[in-house]
């Protein structure tokens, strides 16, 4: 067998294993895109091509009268963006003493952060609940940020730690003999150089919240308050599959502007995670 | 000054701190000293009643069915618990400081003046001001509910001894003992560890393998189309996992879903059982979950491969080695070596992977025989002993359960990976 033959076995079989990943990856994503231009309610007479497509499902989405998906949307998008916001200041603070600091505790706190986020919050989850109805804060968005944000710490905090422990000291030294205060430092110099890490803890700690199901599913009761993820299971839980449709435009809905956010912040993704994983 | 101390200060300082504020005296720091004297007496006016009544209610969680809730009692305790840990830190602190500064006289050194020692404060204080609002968050958050449960898995708190109505009782070992010993916990809790066992290393290992096959095949030099490939590829990391798991739900469903009607029949085969069926829907699950996560996977290991010198495939073909043997001896093993640590946090992530068993089927089918269901893995478990069974006690104590494996396992890995051995790290 020559060479070139070789080559061409080799690069088809690899072009059909890819067209087989393809189709597998693509298929449920384009049956659900299908789904929701179906003229019908239920699961059973939907396709992926309908003869007859329609638009009706994303407008009864929209018809704020007997849906509450806009308020859903709402929801979580206001959820996420405040965890986002008091976990990126929370994590820069904390990322940045457990840097530049050496104080009694640190070593502990360390070690503390980092078997509490092997434990997913979520673990104590009789614990918030009980917690939450004795502070009145089951069903308030409140709680279920002060839980997010709680929940974010502890692994960005290491991830943030690991990226200043790269920006060279005497950068602070030389500003601190020229009379900087510990806070001018902090925030002049240290921050602006930090921007690649804050922008990989501001995605981590927005597509979280926004992809969580059980802790909104055990805070939130009333359905003008679920998030995304609990509105669309109750949705499609509900009267299973008679519904189906209109999940499948709701689901579609959410689904691309997060996947463009996704897509175009990717590489930020896996070098945050690379960063902060295989360090050491 | 010699090396014989004649002085005794460190001791007379330490011993009289016991009473704060009184070392501090001793030592001649009159401002720090009363600071730490009125700080005793306002803790002890503000918090004696919290401190007392938390007490009472943490050793006897109420005597009075409704009237005494237990398990406001509980709360109430822990808070109490608390506030006593950090009154004695800060009491720690002050017989430290009189016993530290009594040293620095016994060696002749002069003491800190007031203003010296408020500068000190500043700097030295600072990192605690920066770590303290989201060590306060995570204190009420992740801590306190952990001690929560810590507490409850030794009650018996269920639906019969539910407050306001009834009194929780404290019981021991009991719960431990009665998921061990009780045929029915027993047999439940074996065959749910057995499954998230099977179900962590199945799924994990599928979506590893997937991974790291197809960034192989895609990063051929000779490849076209890789950035197409890639971007399609990544599509299930980027579309929200409760999403999808909830479309293959409606794609599995047995008689409306797309796959029974339609794919299946085309190749001609029965329909199958997926949703009523134990074992189809843990296979559905395990390929379900491989479709999730392996684009994680590849988007890691397309990183590693690209930087892989090219030189050590060059120096391999000048000794003749086959695809299958570069693959082996140079790419898997760098791989693998560059993504360890996150490997290993995939496995947890699966061990507790709620979303897909919960959204998939609800943890179904229902077993004759267990109180779990079919699918449930020991987080789905627990999710349905609190939520709909009402055995919060039970499942306290298998949440306990679960976090030993998962710390055991956590911890074994940093040891493993070396981050803790170089001081710069820590």
């Amino acid at each position: 067998m020559t060479n070139k033959t070789e080559k061409i076995i080799r690069l088809s079989v690899s072009y059909l294993i890819l067209l087989v990943a393809v189709v597998i990856v693509v298929y449920p994503l384009l049956w659900v895109l299908g789904s929701s231009f179906n003229p019908g309610q239920s699961l059973s007479g939907s396709t992926m091509f309908p003869e007859n497509p329609t638009l009706k499902h994303y407008k009864s989405l929209f018809d704020i009268e007997n849906s509450n998906y806009v308020l859903w949307y709402l929801n979580s998008m206001k959820i996420s963006l405040i965890t986002m916001v008091f976990a990126v200041l929370s994590v820069a603070f904390t990322g940045y003493a457990f840097s530049r600091y050496r104080f009694i505790g640190r070593k502990n706190g360390l070690l503390t952060f980092l078997v509490l986020q092997m434990i997913p919050n979520f673990a104590a989850l009789i614990a918030i609940f009980v917690l939450a109805q004795r502070t009145g804060l089951l069903d308030t968005h409140v709680g279920l940020i002060l839980i997010y944000v709680g929940g974010q710490i502890p692994m960005n905090t290491w991830l943030m730690k690991g990226y200043l422990d790269t920006i060279p000291k005497e950068l602070d030294e030389s500003a601190r003999m020229d009379g900087a205060g510990h806070l001018r430092i902090f925030w002049q110099i240290i921050m602006p150089l930090s921007k690649p890490i804050l922008a990989v803890v501001a995605l981590f700690s927005f597509i979280a919240p926004f992809g969580d199901f059980i802790l909104a599913r055990i805070m939130l009761r009333s359905e003008e308050k679920f998030t995304m993820g609990v509105g669309l299971y109750e949705l499609v839980s509900k009267q299973f599959g008679n519904e189906f449709t209109t999940f499948a435009a709701g689901s579609v809905l959410i689904a691309i502007p997060i996947t463009i956010l996704f897509l175009s912040f990717q590489k930020y993704f896996i070098s945050g995670l690379t960063a902060g994983g295989t360090k050491g | 000054m010699n090396s014989n101390v004649t002085t005794k200060h460190r001791k007379n300082a330490g011993l009289l701190s016991i009473i704060p504020g009184f070392g501090q005296f001793y030592n001649k720091q009159f401002v720090k000293g009363i600071i730490f004297l009125v700080l005793t007496v306002a803790f002890f006016s503000s918090f004696s009643q919290t401190l007392n009544w938390g007490f009472w209610g943490l050793i006897t969680l109420g005597e009075i069915p409704k009237l005494d809730h237990s398990i406001f009692l509980l709360i109430d305790g822990i808070i109490a618990l608390l506030v006593a840990i950090i009154g004695l830190g800060i009491y720690a602190f002050n017989i430290y400081d009189a016993y530290h500064n009594g040293k620095k006289r016994d060696e002749g050194f002069l003491l800190n003046s007031v203003r010296e020692q408020y500068h000190n404060l500043l700097d030295n204080g600072f990192p605690y001001l920066m770590i303290s609002p989201g060590f306060l968050l995570l204190i009420f958050v992740v801590i306190f509910p952990i001690i929560f449960v810590i507490l409850l898995s030794f009650t018996n708190y269920d639906l019969y001894h539910s407050p306001p109505a009834k009194l929780v009782d404290w019981v021991g070992i009991q719960n431990y003992i009665d998921i061990f010993k009780l045929d029915l916990w027993r047999s439940t809790f074996f065959g749910v560890l057995g499954w998230t066992i099977v179900w962590t290393f199945g799924a994990t290992t599928l979506q590893v393998v997937i991974g790291v096959f197809l960034a192989v095949v895609i990063n051929q030099k000779d490849l076209k189309g890789k950035a197409f490939f890639r971007t399609i590829l990544i599509l299930p990391w980027a579309v929200p996992a409760f999403v999808s798991i909830l479309i293959f739900s409606g794609m599995f469903n047995e008689s409306f879903g797309v796959i029974n009607t339609q794919i299946l029949s085309m190749l001609g085969i029965d329909a199958i059982p997926w949703m009523t069926e134990e074992l189809w829907t843990r296979f559905a699950l395990i390929l379900i979950q491989s479709w999730l996560g392996f684009p994680f996977i590849f988007a890691m290991t397309t990183g590693v491969l690209q930087s892989i010198p090219n030189e050590l495939y060059e120096a391999a073909n000048v000794d003749g080695a086959s695809i299958f043997q570069k693959f082996r001896g140079i790419t898997l093993p760098m791989v693998l070596y560059a993504t360890a640590p996150i490997l290993i946090t995939q496995y947890t992530f699966n061990f507790n992977n709620f979303n897909v068993i919960f959204l998939f089927n609800g943890g179904g089918p229902a077993l004759p025989g267990q109180n779990a269901g079919g699918s449930d893995i020991l987080i789905s478990w627990i999710y349905q002993l609190t939520m709909t069974s009402g055995q919060y006690g039970k499942a306290a104590a298998i949440t306990m359960l679960l976090s030993l494996i998962v710390i055991t396992v956590a911890l074994w890995q940093f040891k493993r990976t070396n981050s803790f051995k170089e001081e710069d790290m820590m």
